[in-house]
């Protein structure tokens, strides 16, 4: 496994907003297959770390460098790094109201399609995946004719990234708190989606706050954020720890004297 | 890249339809008087009547004010400046058919995508090509003539069917309607003339195409449809210009009789020049265009306004009959400097009229964009409702998107409901997509195609995808 090569390969990141520095180095090496889970308390910058690595606007990069897939990720578009196989599933979904959920599929998966110098898919053969999808992330078929995300309720917004996900097929998919806000059953299905496309040629940044779902999804490792960095890593059982003694033990006494000074 | 310089790039697009054709024509020199209006009426083998209908408009334009109280803004008109007819030479001797017309006609429509060789046309369309001030040819007129259905250049149908004529032009929009519709009385030139007798369900859609070619011209052109009792109609109106520096007139009236029963679908897509980004240049369209609904008949308005430098034009329903229905669907996208004051009127006279008014407006780059609507609600107009809804859309921030509601009831049973809502292309919508792979034009295009979809599945089918193109073309200014 040690001299496979790395599908992502972050090093001493520095990156932020609006001037404000929020990861404060950064480092972190994914390989094919493998399956991170990154825990920590809120306001960490889990969910900027997902939108750095996306290049959404506005998410300034100070220093450091990202390789994915042999590639200088920081220097890709948006829709590069996405049809490169970067896929985030997003903590709070946004609708687009009036463009139906497999309008947007065909047009996401003909962009990647493309992008990899395939044609785009037929409409059967869409239709077909959809189908399969919704069942397995267990959505009514009557959700790829709505809006995307138009009037979902929240857990439903998560099925639907799950989706996406599952059309996409993408090399990395970064899961921003997809179990936040499901119910029992739902969390399992979102299990079985994740375990279900497992495999060498695909790897998951999980991000979440509960242990639950790392039951149901073994990951190989689990890191803890605080404060822009990772601050501790091991494996599985680590995300027991931190569900028994919170973050606070290892955070120490860095909050404090940061609320002193 | 930002989200502004990303959906400055997505918007970045050329006007298509901007070539100029190399026809030879005969042009009026620029000027108004009662001897223009006489040459017009002598080109046109028009019979007296027609003329002095014509003068009697004339005169009461003289006396009129241009109006001016839409919030669009555009330097004083001269109509001295203007050429009131212009005709390639070579319509001078009526071609009989499809063959003796100038091919490079044909191949002007073809360059639009109008294909007039009917083996070439889609199925189930017939089409009215107006270039200029006249009627190039109409397609498939004896197949729909088999079916009693009269579709000509409203030119031929003066000659032709006076009675039908003399009857209903101006009943709807009369003379003194206003400013612009009586100037429109006073010179048109061609436009399309449609007849659907009793019971009859008009085979195949039925479409004028409108081109402007020549220089400092201006178009008027006027259409007069009308449905006999329990008949049905689809009809749709196409139209474009060329690119040019100067700013061009268009003054059409359109006129709806839906009688007993009958239902009357008026789709339109306009795509006038717009001028460039600037504001040089560009079509100014200054429309009325109104139908009278009788006893339990439906008039349906549907429009796609994305060009013109300037609109102005109020598709309005007078449900005069007990039950008739009237609908207006709209969508008005502006960019650059356009201006766009557009909207409805619904006069509800009879008992239980329906009325529903579905807008979306669009505005980018430093363009204006205001929604007008009367709802009116006569005395007699017992258990009438209406319903109506605006939405706007904003693409960036120096655009701006108005809303002038007019409500007028006189009767206490009538219902009026009335709603609004304002957004914006976000940033996080802009971002899901492109994390999905689309690139930003693409990404803009498909969120404000959503954002129309109520109004262009109102659209017939084949012009439904006409539109969503023609948006995502159309996606063109500025939000610097
Ligand atoms: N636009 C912004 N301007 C300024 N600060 C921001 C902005 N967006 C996020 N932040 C700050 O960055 C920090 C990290 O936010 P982030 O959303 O990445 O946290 P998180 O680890 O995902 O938290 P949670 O567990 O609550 O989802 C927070 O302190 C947040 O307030
Ligand atoms: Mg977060």
């Amino acid at each position: 496994m040690s001299n496979t090569k790395s599908l992502l390969t972050i090093k001493d990141l520095y990156a932020g907003i609006e001037e404000k520095q929020i990861i404060k180095g950064f480092n972190l090496d994914i390989k094919p297959g493998e399956v991170h889970a990154i825990m920590g308390p809120n306001g960490a910058g889990k969910s900027t770390m997902g939108y750095v690595l996306s290049g959404r606007d506005g998410y300034e990069v100070e220093s450091g460098s990202v390789t994915f897939n042999g590639q200088n990720l920081l220097e890709m578009e948006i829709e590069e790094r996405a049809n490169a196989g970067l896929f985030l599933a997003f903590q709070y979904p946004v609708e687009i109201p009036g463009v139906s959920n497999l309008e947007f599929l065909k047009a996401s998966v003909d962009a990647v399609r493309a992008a990899n110098g395939e044609e785009a898919i037929s409409s059967s053969e869409l239709l077909k995946q959809a189908k399969a999808a919704c069942k397995q992330v267990d959505l009514p078929l009557a959700f790829l004719k709505r809006g995307v995300n138009e009037g979902f309720s929240g857990g439903e917004k998560k099925r639907n990234e799950l989706m996406q996900m599952l059309l996409l097929k993408p090399k990395l998919c970064i899961l921003d708190e997809t179990d936040s806000g499901l119910d029992i059953d739902a969390l399992q299905l979102v299990a079985k989606g994740v375990n279900s496309q497992r495999s060498e040629d695909r790897s998951f940044i999980i991000v979440t706050h509960y242990q639950r779902l790392l039951d149901y999804i073994k990951p190989d490792f689990v890191h803890v954020l605080a404060d822009g960095k990772i601050v501790k890593s091991g494996d599985a059982s680590l995300a027991l720890e931190l569900e028994s003694q919170g973050y606070a033990w290892l955070e120490n006494g860095n909050v404090e004297a940061k609320i002193e000074g | 890249m930002t989200v502004q310089v990303e959906i400055n790039e997505a918007l970045g697009r050329e006007y298509e339809a901007g070539f100029i054709s190399d026809i030879e024509s005969e042009t009026f020199e620029p000027g108004l008087d009662e001897s223009v209006i006489e040459r017009i009426s002598k080109m046109k083998n028009e019979p007296e009547w027609m003329l002095e209908w014509r003068l009697g408009a004339f005169r009461e334009w003289l006396k009129m004010e241009e109006p001016d109280w839409a919030l669009v803004d555009y330097p004083k008109i001269d109509f001295q400046a203007i050429a009131y007819y212009s005709a390639p030479k070579s319509m001078k001797d009526k071609p009989k058919s499809l063959d003796e017309v100038d091919p490079e006609l044909i191949r002007t429509y073809e360059k639009l995508g109008i294909p007039l060789i009917e083996q070439q046309m889609l199925a189930g369309i017939a089409v009215d090509a107006v270039f200029d001030s006249v009627s190039v040819v109409t397609t498939f007129r004896e197949k729909l003539y088999e079916a009693g259905v009269i579709f000509c250049p409203i030119s031929e149908a003066i000659v032709e069917y006076p009675e039908l004529v003399k009857k209903y032009l101006g009943s709807v929009v009369g003379r003194k309607d206003n400013y612009y519709s009586a100037l429109n009385c006073a010179v048109f030139t061609d436009g399309s003339f449609v007849y659907i007798p009793k019971g009859v369900r008009c085979p195949m859609e039925l479409s004028t195409y409108f081109r402007i070619n020549e220089q400092n011209t201006g178009q008027f052109e006027r259409t007069l449809i009308i449905a006999d009792e329990g008949s049905h109609v689809s009809y749709l109106e196409g139209c474009t210009a060329p690119q040019r520096d100067e700013n061009q007139l268009h003054a059409a009236v359109v006129e709806l009789i839906a009688m007993d029963n009958a239902e009357i679908k008026y789709s339109t897509v306009q795509n006038w020049y717009p001028g460039d980004e600037n504001g040089k240049g560009g079509i100014y369209n200054f429309v009325t265009k109104r139908g009278i609904c009788h006893t339990s008949a439906k008039i349906s308005w549907t429009q796609v306004e994305t060009g013109s430098a300037v609109t102005w034009k109020y598709p309005s329903c007078i449900l005069k009959g007990d039950n008739s229905v009237g609908e207006f669907y709209s969508v008005a996208l502006t960019r650059g400097r356009q201006q766009a004051d557009t909207g409805t009127k619904m006069i509800h006279i009879g008992k239980n009229t329906k009325s529903t008014i579905i807008t979306k407006g669009i505005s980018a780059g430093r363009s204006n964009n205001s929604y007008r609507g009367l709802v009116k609600m006569m005395a007699s107009a017992d258990g009438a409702r209406n319903f109506t809804e605006c939405d706007s859309l904003l693409i960036g921030d120096k655009c701006g998107a108005h809303t002038f509601p007019y409500i007028e009831s006189r009767n206490p049973s009538a219902i009026v409901e009335h709603e609004a809502t304002t957004s914006k292309v976000s940033d996080e919508q802009l971002f899901l997509c492109r994390q999905r792979g689309l690139d930003p034009e693409k990404a803009v295009s498909m969120i404000v195609n959503g954002f129309c979809k109520e109004v262009f599945k109102e659209l017939p089918m084949e012009f439904a995808v006409e539109a969503s193109k023609l948006l995502e073309i159309s996606l063109e200014g500025s939000v610097g």
